[in-house]
């Protein structure tokens, strides 16, 4: 049996800045208002990363730090005041998020502190996310964020009726913000083994986050939500399920097994379930079997597709991964472990904080037949005749469950199906001294 | 602290990204946190770029905040030096180095002495000055820098080339159409026959930089950035520039008789050159004089856009083709007396904001049958359902497009008058609209209302319903019909229709 190998690189790779969480979870939770309390580069980013939904009035909002705030000449607690009733005033959200950037971090302005304060004064719950670029990658944005909704959960009373077999699902929380369709998906897959799942961390809206507590379960649906799965354990001492993650038809059955066997109920018919959605991918797995694939890294989803992909019979050179936490990726690591040898295939170079210079040396050594990469890289990779597919679609894609899986492959075989309409035309990306020559 | 969902100018260090990365074989290495590379997905999107964009970071993080950067920021200068041996390398600001203060002057002359490339930290302060500033000022200091290292070496070219020649200075990546007016502008000069001596920073080189004194002048396009780098040159090369954007018909007579000037040359004439132009290369000026464009006159517009850009189209809006530029405005703040200045004379108000909502809630008091600005007017007008030209950045991928479209130069006018004819509704269109009352808009379902309800029409007036144009036969119906039941009539005659279409126009 071969096992996973751990490296770790210099970190100089790209990604998104964490703060562009703002953009799903402002649609996600409804009514919320998202400040991010920044400067004008954290502004730049999010009006281009996410281009056209400023424009439909979105429910968020810089708050621009100038220079009379860095120097403390502004009082940061009067300032903010005054951006927050005007968001009132015009907005009236029934929940204020405060994004908390590189820059308040390094003034040390602290938002903990004042929130409360503030809270009180203008009578809206703020929560505060530190989700910078000092310390996070991407979508650990959503992990800060979910974090710190964590302690705005009510509470439980623990009673000793969850002794009883039947009511024991009922304590089941899940966390991770997926789009409505696919929490509707996952529930129902639950509910067929008997367990109606209690609430989603985030909920639809504020005003129904689910209650949590001592006995209470919670399962992660996302990789990258690690703060989460720790702040649920150690502040609200609920009894986090392990797993997978339910991306694929292989993990969204090893997902639901877990579950099961943490709340003692024996899973039935998943096996069935699988194999007829692997049948239904088959067309797919066809185009891809034995292709490779790079995982250059910079979401953190990358584990759970890579293993996804192993599944389906592609061989992984690499993966990279902006952070791994070993701890809440267990059982994820160990499905991968399995499948590789399964599949008889070589276990992928698992690469955290990547360098992409070096990768990029790699990718060129290497000819994978298909790097998943951020879009910095792609227009310079597919000029060199390598075939890319943009990493951030796996994040706004619906890839969860059993249903997601088409999506998943539908991205990845896309630049194959492309190439195969344009051979004939000659435009098919060539060599790379071909190109190069044409510059 | 200000609130703010929009902005027109982006931050200090994306003008330094973008002076480094026009260069060729200049690496950027920023100063900065996780994710604020975004620079490089913007400009291998937009402009499709095909090789790797030369910037990466130098990772601010916990650790970093901790020790200083110092070690990291030499270490991976050293890094790129070895990786990519570029000429020069650019040690960049971001918001995050203008608050801790390090000494990133002094990690860049430490680095200088353990590499081959030279090492420059670009001085820009991100509080004190947006991109455009800043592209302006670091085009300037990397000149500097060049040709004084240069002047030290003994390796300055001092002797003017023998046929007329100029600098082009501020052509950029992510610029407005910068490729295509650079072709234009390097057309027009080779008719005259004039060489260009070097093109800056665009595809430029460092180390051809000291060939810059050769030129006989120098040509500065945009107001935006390379006033500075013009204005060292003429002070320490004794090397004269213009500076009039050649947009318009116009502005490219004044461009060119100012070059002319510049140069002193006593044997081309450049007055027939701009005649026949004008006349016979430029459609624009015959466009102008043509029956179709007199129905733009008078019409209202509103332009906003960076300086050069909207101040040219003001110009060009008010003097080439008679519309009336209701408002025109300016989102570069630091150049508003200038701005002021050159449009003061052509339009009714004038606009000097950074706010989007100030430029929206003018648009919709104004009501302007077209709007020339960025992509957020093009926005604004969306919504508000008045039709919008893009003429200046902020762009998105649109503002790249793969065929020539000059701004700038005679060439520049055709596709400029195209813009402005194609934005506007079409002349004859326009006016049978006008005619019968308004656009026959989104419900076409209605039209089949027609038949259901012709117990209402004369026979004369049916008749002449279906005398009116197609598209516009619903929209005339509805709007008399109304007109009827507004005001108790049984039975709409001709008359009728008529007395609905006066009403229709009193309104």
């Amino acid at each position: 049996m071969k096992e996973l190998e751990f490296e770790c690189e210099t970190g100089n790779y790209h990604t998104f800045c964490p703060i562009s969480c703002v953009s799903w979870l402002y649609q996600k939770i409804e009514n919320s208002f998202f400040l991010v309390i920044g400067t004008k580069t954290c502004g730049y980013f999010l009006q281009n990363a996410l281009g056209v939904m400023i424009f439909a009035e979105p429910r968020y909002a810089m708050a621009e730090l100038e220079e009379g705030d860095i120097s403390a000449q502004l009082n940061g607690y009067d300032e903010l005041k005054k951006l927050c009733l005007e968001i009132k005033k015009d907005r009236n959200p029934s929940v204020m998020v405060w994004i908390g950037t590189c820059t308040t971090e390094i003034i040390k302005m602290d938002l903990e502190g004042m929130a409360p304060r503030l809270e009180a004064e203008i009578n809206i719950p703020i929560v505060v996310a530190r989700a910078n670029g000092l310390d996070y990658a991407f979508t650990q944005g959503e992990d800060t964020v979910l974090a710190a909704m964590v302690q705005r959960c009510p509470s439980t009373s623990i009673s000793s009726s969850n002794s009883s077999s039947n009511c024991i699902s009922n304590d089941l929380v899940l966390f991770g913000s997926v789009p409505g369709p696919v929490a509707t998906q996952l529930d129902l897959e639950l509910k067929k083994q008997g367990i109606s799942v209690k609430g989603w961390l985030p909920s639809q809206s504020y005003s129904e986050l689910p209650d949590l507590g001592e006995g209470v379960y919670v399962c992660g649906v996302n990789p990258f939500l690690s703060r989460t799965a720790a702040t649920l354990m150690r502040k609200r001492k609920c009894e986090l399920i392990n797993a997978p993650f339910p991306i694929g038809p292989d993990g969204t059955r090893a997902w639901i097994e877990c579950i099961c066997s943490a709340l003692g109920i024996e899973a039935k018919g998943l096996k069935e379930r699988e194999e007829k959605f692997w049948n239904n991918i088959e067309d797919y797995c066809k185009l891809i079997r034995g292709k490779s694939i790079f995982f250059m890294g910079d979401n953190l989803l990358e584990v759970s597709l890579a293993r996804f992909l192993i599944a389906c019979g592609m061989i992984v050179y690499e993966i990279g991964i902006p952070y791994l936490d070993r701890r809440f990726q267990f059982s994820e690591l160990k499905l991968l472990e399995e499948t590789c040898n399964k599949k008889g295939v070589p276990i992928p170079r698992i690469v955290e904080k990547p360098d992409n210079y070096n990768q990029i040396q790699r990718i060129r050594e290497l000819q994978p037949d298909l790097t998943i990469t951020g879009m910095a890289h792609a227009n310079p990779l597919e000029a060199r005749g390598m075939n890319t597919k943009w990493s951030v679609e796996f994040t706004f894609a619906q890839i969860h469950g059993f249903l997601g899986a088409r999506n998943i492959l539908e991205l990845v075989t896309r630049p194959q199906r492309r190439n195969a309409s344009l051979a004939s035309s000659g435009a098919s990306s060539g060599s790379e001294d071909n190109l190069v020559l044409n510059l | 602290m200000k609130l703010a969902y929009w902005m027109y100018a982006g931050p200090a260090h994306i003008g330094t990204l973008r002076v480094a990365s026009s260069f060729k074989n200049v690496h950027a290495i920023m100063h900065a946190p996780l994710g604020d590379d975004y620079f490089n997905v913007m400009r291998s999107m937009l402009e499709r770029e095909r090789d790797f964009t030369p910037v990466t970071a130098s990772i601010v993080d916990r650790h970093v905040l901790g020790r200083g950067s110092e070690e990291k920021v030499v270490q991976n200068i050293i890094c790129k030096d070895k990786q990519e041996a570029p000429n020069l390398i650019l040690l960049t600001p971001t918001c995050t180095s203008s608050i801790l203060q390090e000494d990133l002057q002094n990690f860049a002359d430490q680095a200088a002495m353990k590499v081959n490339s030279e090492v420059l930290f670009a001085d820009v302060n991100h509080y004190r000055m947006n991109e455009l500033q800043a592209m302006d000022r670091t085009l300037e200091q990397i000149i500097r820098f060049s040709l004084e290292k240069a002047k030290k070496n003994g390796t300055l070219a001092v002797k003017k080339t023998e046929k007329p020649s100029v600098n082009i200075l501020g052509m950029f990546t992510l610029g407005f159409h910068h490729q295509h007016d650079c072709r234009e502008l390097k057309r027009m000069l080779t008719d005259l026959g004039i060489d260009v001596n070097l093109v800056i920073p665009q595809g430029g080189d460092i180390l051809s930089l000291k060939d810059l004194p050769k030129a006989w002048c120098n040509i500065v396009l945009y107001r935006e950035a390379g006033i500075m780098a013009a204005k060292y040159l003429q002070k320490d090369f004794d090397m004269p520039f213009v500076t009039t954007t050649p947009m318009g018909i116009q502005n490219t007579k004044i461009f060119l008789n100012e070059l002319e000037t510049a140069l002193d040359l006593n044997t081309i004439s450049f007055q027939e050159y701009i005649n026949r132009q004008t006349r016979f290369i430029s459609q624009a000026a015959w466009f102008a004089r043509s029956i179709d464009c007199q129905n733009l006159t008078g019409k209202k517009a509103v332009v906003f856009g960076d300086a050069t850009h909207a101040a040219s189209m003001v110009r060009i809006l008010a003097c080439e083709m008679g519309i009336r530029v209701s408002c025109a405005g300016t989102y570069c703040k630091h150049d508003a007396d200038w701005f002021r200045e050159q449009v003061i004379d052509f339009c009714d108000e004038i606009l000097i904001t950074d706010d989007h909502t100030q430029v929206s809630n003018m648009i919709t008091r104004i009501e302007p049958a077209a709007i020339f600005g960025t992509q957020m007017e093009r926005h604004i007008g969306k919504r508000l359902d008045i039709p919008c030209g893009v003429i200046s950045a902020p762009v998105h991928i649109q503002n790249f497009p793969l065929g020539f479209r000059p701004f700038l130069g005679y060439e520049g006018t055709n596709q400029i008058a195209d813009l402005v004819y194609n934005t506007f509704t079409l002349g004859m269109e326009d006016h049978l609209l006008e005619i019968f009352g308004g656009h026959d808009t989104k419900d076409r379902n209605l039209d089949s209302s027609i038949e259901n309800s012709n117990s209402m029409w004369s026979n004369a007036a049916s008749t002449e319903l279906t005398k009116i144009p197609g598209f516009v036969r619903g929209k005339v119906k509805r709007n008399t019909e109304k007109y009827a039941k507004v005001n108790n009539i049984q039975e709409i005659t001709v008359e009728v229709m008529f007395a609905a279409k006066e009403d229709a126009e009193h309104v």
